[in-house]
């Protein structure tokens, strides 16, 4: 039960020792060729599910709100910053652009969240779905967002650097948010609504902070996709990329943020693999959702997480060195 | 004044009447009883008295150290913060988390961190959480829970998984608990374990208790007044010894002719 002093504890400089490394390997792969751009597109998919994913769990995993909707806030932070990168094209434009989106998808989520998330379970999944609907319909209709044709030729400010340091922070985000005394009350919301206001935590407030935050998140996430992939349209944001989310929450564990960041990894690399197999790639993607369903109906991970599994180890090391001594 | 009034409460569901024209008082410190045969409406009060329920019409006032809250349509978040916590009939712990995780819940409003030094990890954040971590063993250490804070919940014996719900509504630092059923499924030695601690909770914390039980016993010997309700209404309330002979408690509890049978002493 031992809380640390201060943030600088041994094995968050090892976490962030190994960041670093992550960092510089691909970097270093990257500057030597052996990584080439085909690959880079692949992390960076990797990446920008990454943080849809954890921001995602965060709402449905952690806090138990069934979200269909999380395309809707990424679209926003898509097309804020593609907007600020058409009258700014460089990094500070993109910085502007992913700033603005992702605040305004906060503050849709906010807007949103507070009639919606009276619901529950399904009902919630079709407001939230519904949601999203208008968002994308927006886009659609209006001037400054071209329409149906979308968004093109957007300046790539993203790089390999600006992906990597967006996620980590996320991941960061969420991670600390999660194991925090408001992380426990979001779970507690999952847990047991009725008993966690009986103990005195305010849903409904819970409720919306864990989605708006989460909607923060997805809307940096959409900007870092419409910067580095150039081209944005309503259509890229529509239900199924919604689902898609939801797979590789589900698939990695509800309330497991390893387990999420595992299975989008192993999910976007799928995709890219299948790709060269178009015409039995949604064959065998959906069997082998099937098959890990059948087989881990809790997820990869459930709701374990890597720390977790470090401490039991750690623990029985010790328990080891004290029965030899 | 009394902690809690309860002045006219009625609840009806459609055209049913669950809870009609009831009035109660709890004097600070006071442990009282709240009895009566299944379905009488005594959890529908519990759910009224913390917000679960919007009343139809009455009053419920609800006076901690000195100040006076009308808390009739407050949320229940907001009730509990005011010190009133509970427990329930069916258990509801939060199964998938810890035990201590379980008891911190309940200090969250009180002590914990805001978002952002959460986030930043600022030594705030590691400060309130020591400092809660610390103040919840102390509250499992009552029930002898701080020798596993790290089980899971729903991996605990039944007992102690009904001990657990009263550490934890302790931890919200309650001057007014609601016990509902504590005694529920447990057995003889573990019902006199359970009697001791709700003297313990009165005397130690000093603690108002309103307490919910089917077993005559536990409540006859705990409870200094007690209240029976009978299809919604109060049908009577007094002193332990006074409830035992009530006509019509014995009748709302055995039917009318179990109750002339005591009376005539079982010859007809």
């Amino acid at each position: 039960m031992d809380v640390p002093r201060t943030v600088f504890t041994k094995r968050n400089l090892v976490w962030l020792a190994v960041c670093l490394s992550i960092y510089f390997l691909v970097f270093f792969l990257r500057s030597y060729g052996i990584l080439g751009n085909y690959h880079e597109i692949t992390i960076a998919q990797i990446c920008i599910n990454i943080m849809l994913a954890v921001s995602l769990n965060l709402i449905v995993g952690f806090t138990g709100q069934f979200s269909l909707g999380h395309a809707g806030f990424m679209s926003i932070g898509a097309y804020a910053t593609s907007l600020a990168l058409r009258s700014r094209p460089d990094t500070i434009g993109f910085l502007i652009g992913i700033t603005i989106g992702s605040v305004l998808a906060l503050v849709v989520g906010v807007i949103i969240g507070i009639p919606t998330l009276r619901l529950r379970g399904d009902y919630l999944g079709i407001a939230t779905l519904g949601m999203a609907e208008i968002i994308r319909v927006v886009f659609l209709n209006l001037k400054i967002t071209n329409g149906a044709a979308g968004l093109m030729g957007t300046f790539r400010a993203a790089n390999w650097t600006w992906l990597y340091l967006l996620t980590v922070m996320a991941v960061l985000a969420i991670n600390n948010f999660v194991n925090s005394s408001h992380g426990r009350a979001c779970i507690s919301i999952r847990e047991d609504e009725t008993a966690s206001e009986a103990m005195g935590v305010n849903t409904t407030a819970y409720k919306i902070i864990a989605f708006a935050f989460g909607a923060f998140f997805a809307g940096a996430a959409g900007g870092l996709y419409s910067s580095y992939f150039y081209f944005i349209k309503p259509d890229l944001f529509g239900f199924l990329k919604s689902i898609d989310m939801l797979v590789i929450v589900v698939l990695g564990g509800l309330g497991s943020i390893t387990g999420t960041i595992i299975s989008a990894i192993l999910l976007s690399l799928l995709t890219t693999i299948l790709q060269d197999f178009s015409s039995v790639r949604m064959i065998v993607y959906s069997v082998i959702l099937v098959i890990i369903m059948l087989f881990r109906p809790q997820g990869l991970m459930g709701t374990v997480e890597i720390s977790h599994v470090i401490d039991k180890f750690a623990r029985k090391d010790k328990e080891d060195a004290n029965t030899v001594s | 004044m009394p902690i809690l009034s309860v002045e006219n409460l009625s609840k009806s569901f459609g055209g049913l009447a669950a809870v009609s024209h009831v009035n109660m008082t709890l004097e600070s410190q006071e442990l009282v009883g709240l009895i009566g045969p299944n379905g009488a409406g005594k959890t529908t009060i519990f759910n009224l008295l913390t917000g679960v329920y919007t009343p139809t019409s009455g009053t419920i006032t609800f006076a901690p150290n000195g100040e006076v809250y009308e808390i009739q349509g407050m949320r229940p978040h907001q009730i509990a913060n005011l010190g009133i916590a509970r427990t329930f009939q069916n258990i509801r712990l939060f199964k998938d988390m810890t035990v201590i995780d379980n008891v911190l819940i309940s200090m969250h409003s009180q002590l914990s961190s805001s978002i952002a030094s959460s986030l930043f990890r600022t030594s705030k954040f590691y400060n309130s959480e020591r400092e809660m971590r610390k103040e919840a063993l102390e509250y499992l250490s009552i029930f002898n829970l701080d020798k596993k804070p790290k089980v899971l919940a729903k991996n605990l014996p039944y007992g102690e998984q009904r001990h657990l719900e009263i550490v934890r509504a302790l931890a919200s630092k309650p001057s007014l608990i609601l016990l509902d059923e504590p005694a529920a499924g447990m057995n003889q030695s573990e019902t006199s374990h359970l009697s001791a601690t709700i003297r313990r909770l009165k005397n130690e914390f000093g603690l108002t208790i309103l307490l919910i039980e089917h077993d005559m016993s536990l409540v006859m010997e705990l409870c200094e007044r007690i209240y029976v309700l009978d299809y919604g209404m109060l049908i009577s309330q007094g002193l332990p010894n006074e409830i035992k002979t009530d006509k019509r408690v014995i009748e709302a509890y055995l039917g009318e002719d179990a109750a002339r049978d005591i009376e005539t002493g079982g010859e007809s």
